[in-house]
């Protein structure tokens, strides 16, 4: 997969190997038993899904730029980010490294 | 015989759905995006479709990444929701109609489409978004058959093979014996990117490219490669997979009824559309 669109990560087959333990923790997170089994014991948590040691800092980090770049699908790290009740555009704003007030901005300038 | 009276097009963001649990519809910066679907309910109530056939993705609650179809088609007389682990209330179950499914099942399978069946299927916010928009009250008085493209993990099927794949469902549905009012739904998009150094990422030139030609010239949206959308629609832009193959869907003369559009909501440029399909009678042979 060509991985040329300045920005933008395509997730393909090599990623989905990569991130694959990251991902199914995120994925976990759906249900809300597991969600508070995080909270309360973060690092036992990931151990049991067997999070790599760069994916267990880029979690640790709450950098979800690291995350992406561990394998992390951007739909199963929003249920992760959900966990810390960030939304798309708290994640949008950490990814692009602007207040999230500058990142709204930016989106209703689209519109003009 | 079956009769296919229309399309709907409809973004499906989460954070709508917090929107209508919170009643926040009238709010300035929902009321632009709400009030796209005045036209709709109006749509509704006079075409009385039976059943919608609802083209979307999943984002991770029925599908995981270790087995993801890239088509895959419910065949359930039930479809329910369930907690997608952001915060977005839990929707009632929708009906299914297993006649349906399975007669589309066949016809696309003879038409060398090898999908994945689901008798057992739980349907995500970009189902029940769109059905509560379109529904807002207490009752949704259809039934469903959701189609799940894989939007999620690349390869994805190209633009071209999902029209033939929503030409193929139309196909199916036209040769469907029961007297049925059938809509077509595509939600999701439009242009809207989540991840990356380019989250926030909108195109409206893009976007109103995909508007024109989504009633007149859908084949000029087939020639777009998967790359392509990313480049000019975000990478959850490709969503509008899911909107080519509900126009696929539609087999005859399609016009186009009501457009909305509005910039931002949530990350996401976001736009109604509805299409009328008017039947071509096909003339007996003698």
């Amino acid at each position: 997969m060509k991985q040329d669109i300045p920005g933008t990560i395509m997730f393909d087959g090599a990623l989905a190997q990569k991130g694959y333990a990251l991902n199914q923790m995120c994925f976990s997170f759906n249900s809300a038993e597991n969600r508070a089994a995080f909270l309360k014991d973060e690092e036992a948590y990931c151990k049991k899904y067997g999070l790599t040691a760069e994916q267990r800092a880029a979690v640790k980090s709450r950098n979800v730029l690291r995350m992406i770049e561990a394998g992390g699908n951007i739909y199963y790290l929003a249920k992760l980010a959900g966990i810390f009740g960030l939304n798309v555009q708290d994640i949008g704003a950490q990814q692009t490294d602007v207040s999230v007030s500058e990142f709204k901005r930016k989106l209703e300038a689209a519109g003009r | 015989m079956a009769r296919i009276i229309g399309g709907v097009a409809s973004t499906h963001v989460p954070a709508i759905g917090k929107a209508i649990a919170e009643k926040k519809q009238n709010d300035p910066y929902w009321k632009p995006f709400f009030q796209g679907f005045d036209y709709v309910h109006q749509w509704l109530a006079r075409e009385k479709p039976d059943v919608a056939v609802v083209f979307y993705n999943d984002h991770g609650l029925n599908f995981f990444l270790d087995k993801l179809p890239t088509f895959a088609i419910g065949a359930a007389s039930e479809y329910r929701n369930e907690d997608e682990g952001w915060g977005i209330p839990v929707s009632r179950s929708l009906k299914g109609y297993p006649e349906l499914s399975w007669h589309l099942i066949n016809q696309l399978v003879a038409d060398e489409f090898d999908i994945t069946v689901c008798q057992e299927m739980l349907v995500d916010h970009a189902v029940t978004i769109p059905m509560a928009l379109m529904w807002p009250g207490e009752t949704r008085p259809v039934r469903i058959v959701p189609v799940s493209i894989n939007t999620v993990q690349h390869p994805l099927p190209s633009v071209a093979r999902c029209f033939k794949l929503g030409q193929s469902i139309g196909r199916a549905i036209d040769s469907f014996a029961e007297n049925l009012r059938v809509m077509i739904v595509g939600t999701g998009g439009l242009s809207h990117q989540l991840d990356g150094k380019r989250a926030g990422f909108i195109n409206k030139e893009f976007d109103m490219l995909c508007l024109d030609k989504i009633a007149n010239d859908p084949l000029a949206l087939t020639r777009y490669s998967i790359h392509d959308i990313v480049a000019e629609a975000g990478a959850q832009g490709v969503e509008l997979l899911n909107w080519v193959a509900m126009r696929g869907a539609l087999t005859g003369k399609v016009s186009e009824a009501h457009r909305n559009y509005h910039i931002p909501i949530s990350n996401t440029a976001a736009a109604t559309v509805v299409l009328n399909n008017q039947a071509i009678e096909r003339r007996k042979v003698a």
